[in-house]
C-alpha cells in the first residue's frame, strides 16, 4: 500500500461492539461493525462510502474523526502540520491539535446545532476551544466563513438561533463550523439526506466548490449513488462491515464487478422511460453482523456464489485492473 | 481565502455584551409571552409578589410605624390589653397571641423567613441535582451507579421523619435546615429526573460536534449539557420551594427548630397554649399562619406548573 501522497491511509481497521445479554450482562458475541477494511484517500480527492443501512459507513466515519476508538488497525493521517500520525494512538494535546485537521459534518442539521446557542457561538466554538486568535480575529473569521457558505449578509445570521433557520441554512452553518479551523480532511456523514430535494443540490455544489477552494478532502458517506457520483472521485461500496468494491467513480458506474454493487447500481432509477435495463437480482435480507461465519459476507444473498465461496473465508479486496478493486472469487 | 470587506467589520462594532443582553431580553420576553397564557402561573406569581411585599413591609413598619416594645414578633407585649390572646382590633389587626405578641407582625416576620428558607433550599437542591445528574449521565459507569443507588436510598426516606431524627443530632436553624433539605431533594428524586433528561441530550450530534471540535469533557458539560438542562432544573426548583416551606412548618410545629419566629412556630404557640381547636373566636391564632403556608406553597407550585408548560413544548395546548 503506498504511503506517500495519500492524505489518509486506513490499514486493517476494525470496530466491534460487544452484545451482552442475561442477568450479569455476559458478552454473547460481537457486532462486527467495521471488519478489517483498508483504503487510501489521496490529497485533494474525495472518497464516497456507499452502502445500505447498518453496513458500517457511519462507524467508519466516526472512527476517522476519532469520535470512537478502533478495536484494531491503523488510521494514518499524513498532514502537513502534524506529520504522519496514527489516529488510534494520539492522546491529549496531540489529539486536540488533530481536531483542527479533521472535522465532521453530521446528517441531521436539526440535531447537530445546539438549540440554545447562537449561530455565532456554534461556528466560533472550534476556534475558542482550540484557543485560536483573539476575539476580534475570531469574529472576523466567523463572518468570513458564513459568507463563504452563502449565508449572506453574515451579520444578519450571526445572532440568530438554529430554530430561526431552515434546514438548508442549518446545514450550511454546520459546514461553516467544520471548515472554520481550516481542516485538511472532513468526514461528511450523509450531509444532504435530511434536506429537501430542492435545496440538496445547492448544498452539494457548495461543498464541492469549497473542497476545491480550501483544498479539503471528504470522506463522503451516503446511500445515494447519484450524490456519490456528483461529489466523489472514488467510490467504495461497503457490505456488512467490509469494503466489497472500490474504484474510480465513473469506472465503478460503467463497470461494476461485485454482484452486490451490480445489484445496487441497477436499483438506481434512470429518468428515461424508453431505456431498457437489466434488473440484477439479490436474495434474502441483510444477514446479522453478529459474529458472521467465516465465509464471504455476501454469500447468503449472492446469486453467483458456489461451494468454493461457502468453504473459503471472505475474499480479499484485489485489483481487477486499472485500480478497480473488488472482493469476489467469481470476478 | 476571501477578503473581509470593511462593511462587514463595521457591522460588528457593537460590543458583544450588548448583543448578548439584547438576545437575553428577547428570549425573556418570548418566554414571558408564553407564560402569560397560563392564568394559573399569573395567579401564582401574583401571590408570590404579595408575599414579597409583605416580607419587605415588616422591617419598614417596625422602624417607622410600630412601637418595637409592643410589636416585636418575639419579645413584644401589649400591656394595654388585659387578657391575651385578644381578638382582632384596631391596634392589632390580627389580634395578639397567648403571649401578648402581635399576630400580624409575626406573620410578616415569618414571611421573610419562609421565603429565604424556601429559595435557599431550592438553590441548594438545583445546584446539587443538576451537577450530579449531568455528571452521572455524561460519565456513566461507576459514577452513575453510585449516585443513582444513593438516589434510590434517599427517595425511600420519609423526609419529615428523617428531619425529626436529624434534629436530634444537629441543631437546626433556618440555614442548616435549608441546606439539609436541599441536599435531600438534590441527591434524591430530582437527580434521577435531571439525569434522564441529560441522557437524552448527551447523545445529540451537537455534543459529538463539540468533541470533534476538541472540546474537553468540562467544556461539553458546562456549555452544552447543563444549559440544556436549566429549564428543567428551574422547574424543579419551584417544586422544592414548596417542599421546603412545608417541611419548615412541620418541624417548627413540633418545636424542633432553633429559630426566633416562623409560621410553624405561630401555630405551635397556639397549640401549646391549648387554643388550636378552641373555637371560632381563636381562629385568628392559627388561620393567618396556616393560610400563609398553604398560599406560599401553592403559589410556587402554580408557577412551576405554568413553567412546565412553557419549557415543555409537548404540553403546550395548541
Amino acid at each position: 500500500m503506498d504511503e506517500n501522497g495519500a492524505l489518509v491511509n486506513v490499514i486493517g481497521l476494525e470496530k466491534r461492539f460487544a452484545v451482552s445479554a442475561g442477568v450479569f450482562s455476559r458478552v454473547k458475541g460481537y457486532i462486527h461493525a467495521v471488519d478489517d477494511i483498508s483504503f487510501d484517500i489521496p490529497l485533494g480527492r474525495s472518497l464516497g462510502l456507499v452502502g445500505e443501512s447498518g453496513c458500517g459507513k457511519t462507524t467508519t466515519g466516526k472512527l476517522l474523526a476519532r469520535l470512537m476508538d478502533p478495536t484494531a488497525g491503523h488510521i494514518y493521517l499524513n498532514d502537513e502540520l502534524m506529520g504522519r500520525i496514527d489516529l488510534a494512538e494520539i492522546r491529549g494535546q496531540e489529539l486536540k491539535i488533530f481536531r483542527r485537521r479533521v472535522q465532521i459534518i453530521f446528517q441531521d442539521p436539526y440535531e447537530s446545532l445546539n438549540p440554545r446557542r447562537t449561530i455565532y457561538d456554534t461556528v466560533e466554538e472550534p476556534l475558542r476551544v482550540q484557543g485560536t486568535g483573539i476575539l476580534v480575529e475570531r469574529e472576523a473569521r466567523v463572518v468570513q466563513l458564513l459568507e463563504l457558505v452563502g449565508l449572506t449578509p453574515a451579520a444578519s445570521f450571526l445572532f440568530r438561533f438554529p430554530h430561526e433557520l431552515s434546514g438548508g441554512q442549518r446545514q450550511r452553518v454546520a459546514i461553516a463550523r467544520a471548515l472554520v479551523v481550516n481542516p485538511a480532511f472532513v468526514v461528511a456523514d450523509e450531509p444532504t439526506s435530511m434536506l429537501d430535494v430542492s435545496i440538496r443540490i445547492g448544498v452539494m455544489q457548495l461543498m464541492s466548490e469549497l473542497a476545491e477552494r480550501l483544498n479539503v478532502s471528504y470522506l463522503y458517506i451516503t446511500h445515494d449513488l447519484a450524490v456519490a457520483r456528483y461529489m466523489c472521485h472514488e467510490i467504495a461500496v461497503m457490505y456488512l462491515g467490509k469494503i466489497v468494491e472500490q474504484g474510480e467513480t465513473e469506472e465503478m458506474i460503467k463497470n461494476p464487478l461485485h454482484p452486490y454493487t451490480q445489484a445496487l447500481f441497477s436499483a438506481v432509477p434512470i429518468p428515461n422511460p424508453r431505456r431498457d435495463r437489466v434488473a440484477i437480482g439479490i436474495k434474502g435480507g441483510v444477514s446479522a453482523p453478529i459474529d458472521p461465519p467465516q465465509r464471504c459476507r455476501f454469500y447468503d444473498r449472492c446469486l453467483v456464489g458456489d461451494q468454493f465461496c461457502h468453504d473459503n473465508d471472505h475474499p480479499p479486496l484485489e485489483d481487477k485492473g486499472a485500480g478497480h478493486r473488488a472482493a469476489c472469487y467469481k470476478v | 481565502m476571501v477578503e473581509i470587506t470593511q462593511t462587514q467589520l463595521t457591522e460588528l462594532t457593537e460590543p458583544m455584551w450588548r448583543i448578548r443582553l439584547r438576545l437575553l431580553s428577547r428570549s425573556f420576553i418570548e418566554n414571558w409571552r408564553l407564560f402569560k397564557e397560563y392564568p394559573i402561573g399569573i395567579i401564582g406569581l401574583g401571590i408570590i409578589v404579595i408575599f414579597g411585599l409583605m416580607a419587605l413591609a415588616h422591617p419598614i413598619l417596625m422602624k417607622y410605624v410600630w412601637e418595637p416594645r409592643v410589636y416585636d414578633p418575639v419579645i413584644g407585649y401589649d400591656i394595654s390589653i388585659l387578657a391575651h390572646p385578644s381578638p382582632p382590633s384596631s391596634t392589632h389587626l390580627l389580634g395578639t397571641d397567648p403571649l401578648g405578641r402581635d399576630v400580624l407582625s409575626q406573620l410578616l416576620y415569618g414571611t421573610r423567613f419562609g421565603f429565604s428558607l424556601g429559595i435557599s433550599a431550592a438553590l441548594v437542591s438545583v445546584i446539587v441535582s443538576t451537577t450530579i445528574g449531568a455528571l452521572s449521565a455524561y460519565y456513566g459507569g461507576l459514577v452513575d451507579v453510585i449516585f443513582m443507588r444513593l438516589a434510590d436510598v434517599v427517595i425511600m426516606l420519609p423526609f419529615i421523619a428523617i428531619l425529626i431524627v436529624l434534629s436530634a443530632l444537629i441543631e437546626f436553624n433556618g440555614f442548616s435546615l435549608a441546606l439539609v433539605y436541599g441536599l435531600l431533594v438534590g441527591f434524591g428524586g430530582q437527580t434521577i429526573v435531571i439525569k434522564s433528561q441529560a441522557l437524552s441530550i448527551k447523545v445529540k450530534p451537537y455534543i459529538e460536534a463539540a468533541r470533534a471540535a476538541g472540546g474537553s469533557d468540562w467544556h461539553i458539560i458546562f456549555t452544552h449539557l447543563i444549559p440544556n438542562l436549566m429549564p428543567l432544573s428551574f422547574l424543579y426548583m419551584m417544586f422544592t420551594v414548596t417542599g421546603a416551606v412545608f417541611a419548615e412548618a412541620a418541624l417548627s410545629f413540633f418545636g424542633l427548630l432553633n429559630i426566633r419566629m416562623s409560621w410553624g412556630i405561630m401555630i405551635n404557640t397556639a397549640q401549646a397554649a391549648g387554643y388550636l381547636l378552641a373555637g371560632p373566636e381563636y381562629l385568628h391564632l392559627m388561620l393567618p399562619a396556616g393560610l400563609a403556608i398553604t398560599l406560599l406553597c401553592s403559589s410556587f407550585y402554580m408557577v412551576g406548573r405554568a413553567l412546565d408548560e412553557v419549557v415543555n413544548p409537548r404540553l403546550r395546548q395548541r
